[in-house]
């Protein structure tokens, strides 16, 4: 089979750049191994809401009009508007297509899949940045008889072994779980590495409203200091509660989980914990009141009345004064790990070499450069801050999708000129 | 567009362009970031003993210091010993200190803050019923280490927070002093 471009990933980034290549008269398929929005089905626990208010799921050729902008979307809900989106552009997927392999050839690419090979000029990766939960190291010494699973595995409470918890990261996955975890009776412990905190709220709108109106989200990747760093950020501690509480780990406190540093080591049936808990969550703290400062300072420059409350700083993160440095699994009853360390994206069937030993794809704001025609998608921070939000896989689409049709017309002008050049 | 090269009056004495650079050059040759660090001890008598460094390995090849540094260590007075040098838990607050202060000057300069003037102070407790084999549920080591710093600098007190907080996060001894280490002791 032939098409001009094959993009590999039906949920948001592939649907978006769907519509761009689309408007742009760029015959293409959509490859998607499950359903549309099949991570969304497959991979989200059950009271998951997503962590952006409805209005913020701009997509090309889509803005909400339902009448909760501010509510956040069930998993449900989300499936359900994804699917609506991919119906209403027409895009043309190809459900249950599990590629096994892309690879060059002669003009082009070549992607093989479970239901055939298709031949393509430019493929766009769209499978996103969060296939496989990455675990650290120490994951390996986890004594016999203790039950791990990871955020993709974790559905709700009543899944896990009767005991304990210890849970494994403070950003957004990890908060809420060992949130739902110690409210349904569990005794939650959470190991806290480096972790964003953000109110869910500020001066009477979202987080998510400041960050998008102030410019914040739109920040260019070439235009950030330090764009590996900012790559690798964590995730913002920020839950879709309907009630819009704010998920801190001074909430998770308040309700009982206990807080330890980063996991460090798991020995002899202990897990040891790192003693750097107060400096992780001294920067945490001075990181959110440097951002509500950018804010407030925003604010002052708008004029008007944006602000509905006025600025407001919050206490810091509250630490015991000697957090525990051990936790003996069996004394403790802890029958459960949760491993809430973030995911890598799965490239294991790319077999185009420009993939990083951290499994990342080397690109330039989603432009392959090593390989031409390739594009990627998705990513942390690919193009700019919000390239990992539904809202943001729309201004990545139409940016790639310009270059991918530069590149389509470049190629077919080089191929005339040799055509002419030869004399036919 | 036209560039512009800012000139910078903040200074710290901390070369942050080579820095930077070599964690650049890091990335491609990441092999040359593998580094050794080494210390050779001799018993003097008693509790004394004299440490000395001078060579370490790193960027592939071998290297020496200026000259070879010398650190003396015993036990006080109150431990029935003749005290002709540093505790060795004293050392370790040493080697903390340090490795913060250089930390923040660095931080600094990378930020523009000027440094006027960095002091600290280290207190550490312990309860030594520990390493007497008194109580078997007392460890060794220290139970917590306060740093206090003062530090008078062209900058806002938050400002001066978070060099401290980015100095720990990049510290090589806070590291080590938080985090456990796996030590093999032989005996050649």
């Amino acid at each position: 089979m032939r098409t001009t471009t094959v993009i590999i990933g039906a949920g948001q980034a592939g649907l978006a750049m769907s519509w761009w290549l689309a408007e742009r008269s760029i015959d293409h398929v959509v490859l998607e191994r499950g359903e549309v929005a099949n991570s969304w089905r497959t991979e989200r626990w059950d009271s998951l809401r997503l962590l952006t208010p409805n209005w913020q799921s701009r997509l090309p050729g889509h803005r909400y009009q339902g009448d909760d902008p501010d509510g956040f979307r069930t998993m449900p809900e989300t499936i359900a508007f994804i699917e609506r989106y991919a119906t209403s552009i027409g895009a043309p997927v190809r459900a249950g297509t599990t590629v096994t392999s892309v690879r060059h050839i002669a003009d082009g690419y070549e992607v093989v899949t479970s239901q055939g090979t298709w031949q393509c000029n430019t493929v766009v990766l769209a499978t996103g940045a969060c296939n496989i939960p990455h675990l650290p190291a120490v994951a390996k010494a986890v004594p016999p008889g203790i039950d791990t699973l990871t955020p993709i595995q974790y559905r709700n409470p009543q899944q896990l072994a009767e005991g304990g918890v210890l849970v494994v990261g403070a950003s957004a996955s990890g908060t809420q779980i060992a949130d739902e975890l110690q409210r349904s009776g569990r005794s939650v412990t959470l190991a806290v590495g480096e972790h964003v905190r953000v109110p869910r709220t500020y001066r009477g709108r979202d987080i998510q409203w400041w960050m998008d109106a102030s410019g914040v989200l739109d920040q260019p990747y070439d235009e950030v200091d330090d764009i590996v760093r900012a790559r690798n950020v964590a995730s913002l501690q920020l839950a879709g509660y309907p009630d819009r509480r704010m998920i801190d780990l001074n909430s998770l406190t308040a309700i009982g989980v206990k807080l330890v540093g980063r996991l460090a080591g798991i020995n002899d049936g202990k897990a040891q914990f790192s003693g750097s808990l107060r400096n992780v969550c001294a920067l945490a703290d001075l990181k959110m009141h440097r951002l509500l400062d950018t804010i407030d300072a925003w604010v002052a420059t708008q004029g008007g009345d944006l602000a509905i409350e006025p600025p407001r700083r919050y206490d810091p993160t509250s630490i015991e004064a000697s957090p525990p440095l051990l936790l003996d699994f069996a004394r403790r009853s802890v029958k459960t790990i949760i491993w809430a360390t973030g995911f890598r994206p799965d490239f294991s069937w790319l077999d185009v070499p420009v993939v990083d030993a951290k499994g990342n794809v080397r690109h330039d704001g989603g432009v392959v450069t090593e390989s031409p025609g390739l594009y990627v998608m998705g990513m942390p921070y690919l193009r700019r801050r919000n390239s990992t939000l539904i809202d943001g896989v729309g201004d990545d689409a139409r940016d790639l999708s310009a270059h991918l049709a530069a590149y389509l017309g470049n190629r077919r002008q080089t191929t005339r000129a040799a055509a002419h050049a030869v004399g036919v | 567009m036209s560039t512009t090269t800012i000139e910078t009056t903040v200074n710290n004495g901390v070369n942050v362009a080579a820095l930077l650079g070599a964690r650049e050059a890091l990335a491609k040759a990441p092999e040359a970031a593998q580094f050794k660090w080494r210390a050779t001890v001799t018993w003097v008598g008693g509790t004394f003993s004299r440490t000395t460094v001078n060579g370490y390995y790193g960027l592939g090849s071998e290297h020496q210091h200026k000259s070879e540094f010398v650190f003396d260590a015993d036990h006080p007075e109150v431990f029935a010993s003749e005290d002709r040098g540093a505790t060795p838990v004293e050392l370790v607050l040493a080697g903390l200190a340090s490795c913060l202060t250089a930390g923040i000057a660095a931080v600094a300069q990378v930020r523009n803050i000027q440094l006027h003037s960095v002091t600290a102070t280290l207190e550490a407790g312990m309860d030594i019923r520990g390493i007497l084999g008194a109580d078997s549920d007392v460890r060794n080591g220290f139970d917590g280490v306060k740093v206090t710093y003062k530090i008078d600098a062209d900058a806002s007190p938050d400002d001066i927070k978070a060099l401290v907080a980015q100095s720990q996060k990049r510290s090589a001894v806070y590291d080590i002093l938080t985090n456990p280490t796996n030590v093999t002791v032989e005996v050649a």
